[in-house]
């Protein structure tokens, strides 16, 4: 390859670009379910949720003209969906896991129903802020050309992590989450706690959802989620429900996804499927590394049913 | 036995709108005289606003309409499996449907099946694979659209400053493959050192894919993009937001990038109006039909601003060259990209040569990827 330095140089840039671009559905999710897993629930349904949320989110800026209250209605929807899990999951010996894969595909049917007449029109677009004001090269300044929902998603985490170690509210929904009987014991409402963790989860994974609708790609059709949702909940476990680690994972995972589309524009065409499986390969190695029968998962809520 | 498997909705449906019609004759005994209409039944495998494959078969469903004497009536989202046999009979059935439009490739089976079934009906298919043998009441027709494709490239050799352009493609498909054929032979007619970067997404309908490949695509230099996917709607929304030139697929996409729409190749399916009227005044129809613009089987978009008037005349010279079959999309000399010779200096390839077409499976020289 003659003009091999620009060629490995831009694949550098645009799998960069591309985990910027690509991470921030998987950022809100994760952060969603692990708010909702360190309250000792799955909520398995947060792919319909996501689904739902940019359904919604594009609906309200097609009609409205106003992208930043998609990105409310999306995260008030998902907060509405999640709701329906949390207090399903509030009965005696229901299990969430059958309630969250119920909930996913409701939330996957209702969306593509109501969705339906706003896969033509086009909805205004989330703004960016220009961060490659020093570089003059176009590659870099599209990489860096940064969402403000990412960068949200990247304070919120670790607010998150800050949170949940230090104050009063973090440790009511991590003792709820590792065991019932002392939060029993310290007189804590472990159903409301619950509830709270499920719904905050869901807003999460709505506004997640919008991002997808409103900014990148930033269309609305029945495709448009190829299971960031799902794969955002085992990135959870990957992320060992640490806030912080859910970002950097996130980013893996966008350029995983970013890695195909970057080497075959560069030519490298041979075995393009298993580029293009990346991200799903990734999850599985994640699922496998992570479900070791000698050992526990560190940082596991107690409660959470996968533990138990 | 036609009454088998009926369902019992669709049975209800059939015996209230029976109760129903009766009622309406008794009321209002002028109507009568509107049974004499012919319904044209469309089923369309996704929604059929989707800025792509199913709205150009929606452009198609209006033209049918537009017959005199003839209603349409519509069901989207049918997924290819026994479901389309359901709806083509409740078509049949409850709506007196005369003629069905199956616009999914994967319908081919079920159609058939019912053709038989129903063989006072017309079923047509887009995928022109019928065959000596089949039901005479099914015709098969699809349109050349790397001929189309051959004009954008023009205007995309043209207009590219970069002298990089770059092709999208779904599946590693005999059609995708002359897609991009067609589009690179164009652009190199007019500018001969122009190379094209090809990425396959590997899926009919991914966005985050289609959006990730466009930005990679214009990382490395592209400066048209034409994406052959499902809906080419992300790609060119990408493109127009980056500032790069596109062109468009399967119907007209000019409203989503202002900007730098050059033009598109698109799917002309109105055959299907003049098969509806051969068929109703009892008239011979083709079973087959095959072409490009010579038959008036594909169209190119309305240009965009961008495009100068030179351009747009050379894409016309080029259009009428089709049609006149004067100029021909394959001819030697030809190289694939890995430098295997296609054709000789001399050899031609029909523009109608559907045999040769259908076993391409290579990019022609100059394409990367």
């Amino acid at each position: 390859m003659d003009a091999g330095d620009i060629s490995w140089w831009s694949v550098l840039i645009a799998v960069i670009g591309g985990a910027i671009r690509v991470s921030t559905p998987y950022l809100f999710v994760s952060l969603g379910e692990t708010l909702t897993e360190k309250s000792g629930r799955v909520n398995l349904g947060l792919e319909g949720v996501l689904v739902v949320g940019a359904m919604s989110g594009y609906a309200t800026a097609v009609l409205t003209g106003e992208p930043w209250l998609g990105v409310l209605v999306a995260g008030l929807a998902g907060a509405a969906l999640s709701l329906v899990h949390a207090l399903v999951c509030s009965l005696p010996r229901v299990n969430d896991i059958a309630v969250g894969i119920s909930l996913f595909i409701f939330g996957t049917g209702l969306a593509f129903f109501l969705g339906k007449p706003f896969i033509n029109p086009s909805a205004p677009r989330l703004p960016d802020i220009d961060f490659a004001w020093w570089s003059s090269s176009p590659q870099v300044q599209s990489a860096l050309k940064i969402n403000i929902l990412f960068i949200a998603g990247f304070i919120l985490a670790l607010f998150m992590a800050w949170a949940l170690k230090t104050t009063r509210w973090g440790l009511m929904l991590r003792t709820v989450g590792d065991s019932e009987e002392a939060a029993k014991a310290l007189g804590y409402n472990i159903l409301r706690v619950r509830m709270l963790g499920t719904v905050a989860g869901g807003f999460l994974a709505g506004v997640g959802g919008s991002y997808l609708s409103l900014y990148f790609p930033g269309t609305w059709n029945e495709g448009l989620s190829s299971g960031q949702g799902l794969m955002a909940v085992a990135l959870v476990i990957f992320a060992r429900w640490d806030p912080v680690r859910c970002f950097y994972a996130s980013l893996l995972f966008g350029g995983a996804t970013a890695l195909g589309p970057a080497l075959q524009t560069v030519g490298i065409t041979t075995n393009y499927y298993l580029y293009g499986a990346a991200p799903y390969f990734l999850t599985l190695a994640v699922l496998i590394y992570s479900s070791s029968p000698q050992k526990a998962l560190e940082g596991a809520p107690g409660e959470v049913s996968i533990n138990r | 036995m036609t009454r088998q498997g009926y369902s019992r909705r669709s049975f209800m449906h059939r015996a209230g709108s029976l109760m129903a019609a009766s009622a309406v004759t008794a009321a209002l005994p002028g109507m009568v005289a509107a049974m004499g209409n012919v319904t044209v039944g469309f089923i369309y495998v996704g929604p059929r606003q989707d800025f792509g494959w199913n709205q150009s078969h929606w452009d198609a469903a209006k033209k049918v309409a537009a017959i005199d004497g003839v209603t349409v009536v519509e069901q989207e989202n049918v997924p290819e499996t026994a479901e389309v046999e359901k709806v083509i009979q409740s078509m049949i059935e409850l709506d007196g449907a005369k003629v069905i439009f199956g616009t999914s490739f994967g319908y081919w089976d079920s159609l058939k099946k019912m053709a038989i079934e129903y063989p006072d009906v017309l079923f047509t298919h887009i995928g022109a694979i019928w065959k000596e043998g089949d039901p005479t009441n099914v015709i098969g027709y699809r349109g050349y659209t790397e001929e189309a494709h051959y004009l954008c490239g023009i205007a995309a050799g043209r207009m590219s400053k970069t002298g990089k352009i770059g092709f999208i493609g779904s599946k590693p498909l005999y059609f995708i493959y002359n897609n991009c054929n067609g589009f690179v032979l164009g652009a190199q007619s007019v500018n001969p050192d122009i190379t094209c970067n090809v990425v396959i997404t590997g899926d009919w309908n991914n966005p985050v894919k289609e959006a990730e490949t466009t930005n990679s695509l214009i990382d490395q230099g592209c400066d048209v993009i034409i994406a052959n996917v499902d809906s080419p709607k992300v790609s060119i929304e990408t493109a127009e937001a980056r500032g790069v030139y596109t062109c468009g697929y399967h119907s007209d996409l000019s409203p989503l990038a202002p900007k730098g729409f050059l033009t598109g190749a698109e799917w002309n399916w109105a055959s299907g109006a003049e098969f509806v009227e051969a068929f109703l005044a009892g008239e011979p129809y083709p079973n087959l039909k095959r072409g490009g613009f010579k038959e008036d089987m594909v169209q190119i978009s309305p240009f965009g601003q961008a495009v100068p008037q030179e351009v747009r005349d050379e894409v016309m010279a080029a259009k009428q060259g089709f049609i006149d079959d004067t100029l021909m999309l394959y001819k030697g000399p030809l190289k694939d990209n890995q430098g295997n010779v296609i054709l000789e200096e001399g050899e031609v390839k029909a523009n109608s040569d559907t045999p040769f077409k259908l076993g391409v499976d290579w990019f022609v020289e100059g394409t990367v990827g």
